[in-house]
């Protein structure tokens, strides 16, 4: 089974991070990766532009609405994601637990609509 | 009712959830599994009575329903490539090897990924076969509501895939505690509403996991607790009003349940590992002692409290405690203790006001019992404990 990864974050948590805070937390998150690939579950993983560049679109009631910003109304805003492939919500649970975005704000955990592979 | 139809409603009772735990594990599909559970007691009404009740009738259950899961399979995809049934033998349901996967359905139900609120709900549905009527109505929700949120929860551990596996060592702890909360739940809402019977179906869940879990002193705690309360079902409540349990007939206490319980808290004892829901059992022990000596030993009582607020600080327990002092050393290191817990706590907490107004009254206090009192019945929605509160009020003024 693939899941997704939704890593949130509250942008003002960030904004007092120094150059060599990035660094660090680009280290941790090397860390992170490699572990997802020794174990051979990594699938995919992206950073995102910042919340302000994000643009929302929808088709709800059959029309469409294209939107500047996050859909969601809440402090935490998506920052990135990891798709892992585990055979259960258990497993990627677990992984979840393990993220570094975990720490800061919140990891959504979803399975893939597509069924598994 | 004819024999086929009880042996089918037994059948019902004691294997719904063992069968359903084995026709959803390995696809999650508790609702696929729901149905075809039901068209096989439906087979069973009609076939047992005309050809006699099967040898096995587990195993003739698993396999109708089995037959009805793949017919589904197959209309579903519209081919079939495995033959699902063969692979269920049929001696699977008794077969000492094959492990009870009722346990591992509890902790489906019980998941972190479901709604803590719908565990108990979940398990009484899913274990034991309850309809969503019958437990919105032990919760007090509408049944759509109930249905409704029951159907979303089981596609979710459909969608999600949440395993129906037995947690490894790491995350056993913390995921046991949900199941035992979800059980002492289901207890908790009998205590309120005991005409729902749903404190019976708390002992069956309790009793299940004890013997699921033979070395698990807290499964074995909880199953003492919950067996003590029980047998105290009869005396609880006289002419509508609720009477304590230091005064209550020790007569109408049910002497299997405490047989039971007695046996169940010495087992877990005896694994050296206390834990809150083996405290909580040791105090109702202490209480069904009386039936033997005719007094309540509050000073075990004291010491039991102390231990309990240890391991597990609660309002609710630090109130208990200073009711227990009070009867120790005196209504006013009742009270002293009750002036030690958070303040802001206990404002609003109907126990806390009910402990005061009875220290106060044996203080001779009389003014400011009556206002504590007033309090308590403010915020007693029970009729019995209501009554109660009422004639020991009523009581001061003599």
């Amino acid at each position: 089974m693939r899941y997704t990864f939704l890593l949130y974050t509250d942008p003002a948590d960030l904004a007092g991070m120094t150059p060599d805070d990035w660094a660090e937390e680009k280290q941790v998150y090397g860390a992170y990766i490699g572990a997802l690939h020794e174990a051979g579950v990594f699938v995919d993983t992206d950073w995102l532009q910042p919340v302000d560049t994000a643009t929302t679109l929808s088709l709800k009631d059959g029309e469409k609405r294209v939107q500047d910003g996050p859909f969601a109304e809440t402090k935490e805003t998506l920052g990135g994601y990891f798709v892992i492939n585990v055979p259960d919500l258990d497993a990627a649970l677990e992984w979840a637990e393990k993220c570094p975005a975990a720490q800061r704000g919140k990891v959504e955990v979803r399975a893939s609509g597509m069924g598994a592979e | 009712m004819t024999e086929a139809a009880r042996t089918a409603e037994q059948a019902a009772r004691a294997s719904y959830g063992k069968l359903l735990a084995i026709l959803a594990k390995r696809t999650s599909d508790i609702s696929a599994a729901e149905d075809a559970l039901a068209d096989a007691f439906a087979k069973a009404l009609s076939h047992w009575p005309e050809n006699g009740i099967p040898a096995k009738p587990e195993a003739w259950l698993l396999t109708a329903a089995r037959n009805r899961l793949t017919d589904q399979q197959r209309r579903a995809v519209r081919f079939s490539t495995t033959n699902e049934v063969s692979d269920m033998a049929a001696d699977v349901v008794s077969s000492p090897e094959h492990p009870d996967d009722r346990l591992a359905l509890m902790f489906v139900c019980a998941h972190p990924a479901i709604a803590p609120d719908l565990h108990t709900p979940l398990m009484l549905q899913c274990v034991l076969g309850f309809e969503a009527g019958d437990i919105a109505r032990a919760f007090l929700v509408s049944p759509a509501a109930m249905a409704q949120r029951l159907v979303r929860a089981k596609r979710k551990i459909l969608d999600a895939k949440i395993p129906f596996v037995i947690p490894d060592a790491g995350a056993l702890p913390s995921r046991l505690e949900a199941i035992y909360e979800a059980i002492y739940a289901a207890h908790a809402l009998d205590w309120l509403a005991p005409s729902d019977a749903m404190g019976d179906e708390a002992l069956y869940l309790a009793d299940l996991l004890a013997r699921q879990r033979p070395d698990d002193p807290e499964a074995l705690g909880l199953a003492a607790l919950i067996a003590f309360t029980h047998a105290r079902n009869d005396a609880r409540v006289e002419n509508g009003v609720l009477v304590p349990i230091h005064e209550q007939d020790t007569d109408l206490w049910h002497g299997r349940l405490i047989s039971y319980a007695l046996d169940a808290l010495n087992r877990a004892q005896k694994l050296g590992r206390p834990g809150r829901y083996q405290i909580e059992a040791a105090i109702q022990s202490v209480h069904i002692h009386r039936r033997d000596t005719g007094r309540t030993d509050w000073a075990s009582l004291s010491r039991l409290y102390e231990a309990l607020i240890r391991l597990y600080p609660t309002v609710g327990t630090a109130v208990a405690r200073a009711a227990v002092l009070g009867e120790l050393h005196g209504p006013e290191t009742g009270l002293a203790a009750l002036d030690r817990i958070d303040a802001e706590a206990i404002e609003t907490h109907q126990p806390a006001w009910a402990t005061r107004a009875e220290l106060l009254s044996r203080a001779g206090r009389t003014d400011e019992a009556a206002i504590a009192f007033d309090q308590a019945i403010s915020m007693t929605a029970e009729e019995p404990l209501w009554q109660y509160l009422e004639v020991r009020r009523r009581n001061l003024e003599k």
